[in-house]
């Protein structure tokens, strides 16, 4: 393994998941619980698209196979997507997605401040960039998780639903590999293990503001993003995803 | 969101200018109100402050005291500075 192919998997590895997490609260359009909050989500959704654009459009530099970034997101099977497993995960109600946007939010903006360091001058601007769009996404994802679960007995009630759905997931955020070791050793990604803390502590604290339990940390177990073993949902969402450059491969519009 | 409170939007375009009535928006707090806000009337870069108000702590005038409150002022053409001939020396001003 060169570091070049560790870097392109990181990449798509952030890409993807900004571009999965894009597409799932896309999918709210039209059916927010306010006027207010639509505009919110679809501004949070076009912000990580945004984002995805930029780390594709590297990816495919690097690459350089002739895919482009429009390539990448939408003619790659399943099985190529390096995207978070939590980030795939349905939407549920708004309880489910926001706590999924905040254990996010919280792993995504400690990563991007550490890659705005990043030795790569191309990923430390795409990243300085993004931390401040990553900074309000967290206060907004962190105000509701809060809401919700120091509000209503109702509302409680659905955060107390939602943690078990998604908590499995969160292994992701907290546990690097040997690819990210070597990147990190090159200067070029921060290291996995104070993302963990850093993320923890966040969990920890918004956890207790919103009254709500920590479950004990989450375990390994058989699904693997990096190396492409999704849960089922990923298939269904790329499938809607992809169906028009697919079936139209050179429409333009 | 009938339980929501309605807040009056202003924004504050540039340094140095007043802030300006934009709209409104619906929120549970005030903290949920300036982030609606954000998300509604700042998101092609219109600002770089924003104010919210609860709806209900406006204190407006009343139509029906259209007549008395402004009517009176249509015929005082003296109120305004350009009703004054100012002499040459002043120059423009």
């Amino acid at each position: 393994m060169t570091t070049q192919t560790d870097l392109i998997q990181y990449l798509l590895r952030l890409g993807d998941s900004a571009l999965i997490q894009g597409q799932r609260l896309c999918q709210w359009c039209g059916r927010a619980p306010a006027l207010e909050e639509e505009l919110a989500l679809m501004n949070v959704g076009l912000d990580l698209v945004g984002q995805a654009r930029n780390w594709l459009d590297y990816a495919a530099e690097l690459l350089d196979d002739g895919r482009d970034a429009d390539h990448l997101a939408f003619r790659r099977d399943e099985r190529a997507y390096r995207n978070l497993l939590l980030v795939e995960q349905p939407n549920g109600d708004y309880a489910v997605t926001m706590l999924k946007q905040f254990f996010y939010d919280a792993w995504h903006l400690e990563v991007l401040k550490g890659l705005s360091q990043s030795g790569d001058e191309r990923i430390a601007g795409i990243a300085a960039k993004a931390v401040k769009e990553a900074t309000y996404h967290l206060r907004r994802s962190s105000e509701w998780v809060e809401r919700l679960g120091d509000g209503t007995e109702e509302s409680h009630q659905r955060m107390l639903d939602a943690i078990p759905l998604l908590w499995r997931f969160t292994i992701e955020l907290i546990s690097g590999d040997d690819s990210e070791t070597r990147l990190h050793a090159a200067g070029l990604v921060p290291d996995a293990a104070q993302i963990a803390s850093a993320w923890l502590a966040q969990v920890e604290q918004v956890f207790t503001r919103a009254t709500l339990p920590l479950p004990p940390a989450p375990s390994y177990f058989y699904l693997d993003a990096r190396r492409g073993l999704h849960s089922e949902h990923l298939g269904t969402l790329l499938a809607e995803m992809q169906f028009l450059p697919r079936a139209y491969p050179d429409a333009t519009w | 969101m009938s339980e929501w409170t309605l807040f009056e939007v202003f924004v504050r375009s540039k340094h140095g200018l007043n802030h300006k009535h934009v709209g409104s928006v619906h929120a549970a707090d005030s903290v949920m109100a300036i982030e609606n806000a954000r998300e509604l009337y700042t998101r092609r870069s219109e600002g770089v402050s924003l104010w919210v108000v609860p709806s209900n702590l406006i204190v407006a005038s009343s139509p029906d005291e259209k007549d008395p409150l402004f009517d009176p002022a249509d015929d005082k053409v003296y109120r305004h500075a350009s009703f004054y001939e100012l002499p040459p020396e002043v120059g423009h001003m």
